[in-house]
């Protein structure tokens, strides 16, 4: 500061150049592009060596003889395929809709001076700090047809009280639900409280002096103003959903049988169990299909809002 | 406020509450069952929890499940217990995080300060890395660390974790790094400060937040990571997650659930102690992973 004059400040930058001006300009480069790189070849070159491998007749080994829409036909035919489908719409439609009910449910009773928040939220929000595996362990535990939940029930004197859930192939499905409701609605609630304290008083004090009861402010004017904490919870969830793997495992492990079985778990087991490699491939660009549909309108329109 | 208290008599306003905390306080008890469960199990012998009821205390608590699982307990073949799995994942996660915290602040930094045409293409990149189903990277990461010599090694393992954690550090730090005034960089270069020592004097200074948020938010994600763990090591160099799996999966001898659940809380004790610890700055990570700030 001592040796310039306070004038130039308008556009310093733009002197003669020099080779310190030149090395200043390609420094910052030079520090972004081994980054960039890495997620250039990781990423991208990674998701197309996937494709690739997709369209070629690899089985236990990747081969690179093209094999062209074969994998794709092939697990499209795999009635196995199909169950992994099914299992995510109901997983996701399920995990989604209640995450989001239980979500906004718990931040809008938080929501009215609570004097215990401060204890309160951090039970709501911790499961969201354990692994998945962690979480299907102690659930596969708490579900437990003999010594769990259901034993449980037979104690305190409801003798007919039946849980097997998790050995039920019709009903291992709602398990996972379970579990992944408990662990992510707390983080929901989170999002729900943070738009809930983000609303302007104003409007709901003008409301009241009209004379809406509470249940008509939060239905007309409070829960109309989060829809943007909808979409992202929306995105987050269905993110989660699409990707999860370890939940399943470590909760029924895709079974009984095929009864829980997933995209996630569908690729990991044609690719690394059961030498389809191909098929694998196919599945893991399905799935990001899938999180690309979801994500990338959803990024488009956040980065130009923030342009504006 | 007045008109409310008009419609609404104290006596049912009082109600109302009464309500809400009693609800309140069953979700709170729902949400702790399973934490509970866990630790009681882990402190009961086998034959109180075949005999007796999962949500009962322990009648004469017992760490001796938690010093099997920690030294003894069968995984796979060796029964050596889940120690050093445990160490596994230390070692995997310490470097990991250092790692990918320092370039993501580097990232940040020049995505924001010093901006050259097409950094927008670049972070829209870089973001969408975050996203991506691992299962698309998952072959040819396996076959990439095979030919390196890498697979099945801790090495392996922090270099994938660094390399798939970046998006979210750049991301991290970038919106961090936009609110801070350009004011203060331009007045530095005009000094004739570097590149360098305007981040270390005067952005990495006040990084702190951001600092603790990108640590505790790598730190939470690659300790609980269970995919890349399960697809590119196996046996002794496996991560906890996988071990805990393994360990709880086996179908062999008795079944030991104390044991199991003294595994899955050591498993959960690091993630927890710094939820518990910083909390705070975990749920601001969780947002700016979800909201982008």
């Amino acid at each position: 500061m001592t040796t310039i004059e306070p004038m130039p400040v308008v556009v310093p930058e733009r002197r003669k150049p020099s080779l310190a001006d030149g090395l200043r300009n390609g420094l910052p480069k030079l520090v972004l592009a081994p980054s960039f790189a890495i997620i250039l070849v990781f990423v991208y070159g990674f998701i197309l060596w996937t494709v690739y491998l997709s369209f070629t007749t690899s089985k236990m080994m990747p081969i690179y003889k093209w094999g062209g829409f074969d994998a794709y036909y092939r697990l499209w035919s795999q009635p196995n395929w199909y169950v992994a489908m099914q299992n995510l719409a109901i997983f996701g439609i399920l995990y989604i809709g209640i995450c989001i009910a239980i979500g906004l449910f718990i931040a809008i009773l938080m929501d009215q001076r609570i004097r215990a928040e401060g204890v309160l939220r951090p039970i709501f929000l911790y499961p969201m700090a354990l692994s998945f595996v962690v979480t299907g362990t102690a659930w596969k535990w708490f579900l437990n047809p003999g010594l769990g939940l259901e034993n449980t029930m037979h104690n305190l004197g409801w003798e007919s009280f039946k849980f097997d859930w998790l050995v039920n192939p019709k009903m291992a499905i709602y398990t996972v639900v379970i579990a992944g409701v408990w662990q992510a609605s707390g983080f929901v609630m989170a999002m729900f409280l943070a738009g809930l304290r983000g609303i302007d008083g104003e409007i709901i004090k003008a409301a009241q002096i009209d004379g809406a009861s509470t249940v008509s402010i939060y239905r007309r004017i409070i829960i109309p103003l989060l829809r943007p904490v909808f979409l992202s919870a929306f995105i987050v969830l269905a993110h989660m959903a699409i990707k999860s793997y370890d939940l399943v495992i470590a909760l029924t492990g895709g079974g009984p049988g095929n009864a829980t079985e997933l995209p996630s778990t569908f690729m990991y087991s044609y690719t690394f169990t059961r030498n389809q490699m191909n098929v694998g491939s196919a599945s893991a660009v399905m799935m990001l299909m899938g999180i690309t549909a979801i994500i990338v309108p959803y990024l488009y329109s956040e980065l130009r809002e923030k342009n504006q | 406020m007045s008109a409310a208290h008009e419609t609404v008599s104290p006596g049912s306003a009082r109600a109302a509450r009464y309500v809400i905390y009693a609800a309140l306080i069953f979700l709170a008890l729902v949400y702790l069952l399973p934490l509970y469960v866990m630790l009681s199990t882990s402190l009961k012998s086998l034959d109180e929890i075949r005999g007796g009821d999962m949500l009962a205390l322990p009648g004469d608590p017992s760490i001796a499940a938690w010093v099997k699982a920690w030294g003894e307990a069968c995984i796979g073949v060796s029964c050596v217990g889940i120690k050093g799995y445990f160490w596994n994942s230390i070692k995997m996660v310490v470097p990991a995080v250092v790692i990918s915290t320092l370039l993501g602040a580097l990232n940040g930094y020049v995505l924001t300060k010093w901006r050259f045409p097409g950094h927008k293409l670049v972070f829209g990149m870089m973001l969408f890395a975050c996203f991506i189903p691992f299962q698309a990277v998952l072959i040819p990461m396996a076959r990439l660390l095979g030919a390196a010599g890498l697979s099945n090694s801790t090495a392996g393992l922090v270099f994938v974790h660094v390399v798939y954690g970046l998006g979210f550090t750049t991301l991290f730090f970038r919106n961090y790094y936009e609110a801070f005034p350009d004011e203060l960089v331009k007045a530095a270069m005009i000094d004739g400060a570097g590149f360098f020592k305007i981040f270390w004097r005067i952005l990495l200074p006040s990084s702190g937040p951001i600092i603790v948020v990108t640590v505790i938010y790598q730190f939470t994600n690659i300790w609980n990571d269970f995919l890349f763990g399960v697809s590119f090591s196996s046996g002794e160099a496996s991560p906890m997650t996988v071990a805990l799996n393994n360990l709880v999966s086996s179908s062999t001898g008795v079944k030991e659930y104390n044991v199991d659940m003294a595994a899955a809380v050591f498993a959960a004790l690091p993630t927890l102690f710094v939820y518990i610890v910083a909390g705070r700055y975990f749920v601001r990570g969780l947002m700016a992973g979800a909201v982008k700030g």
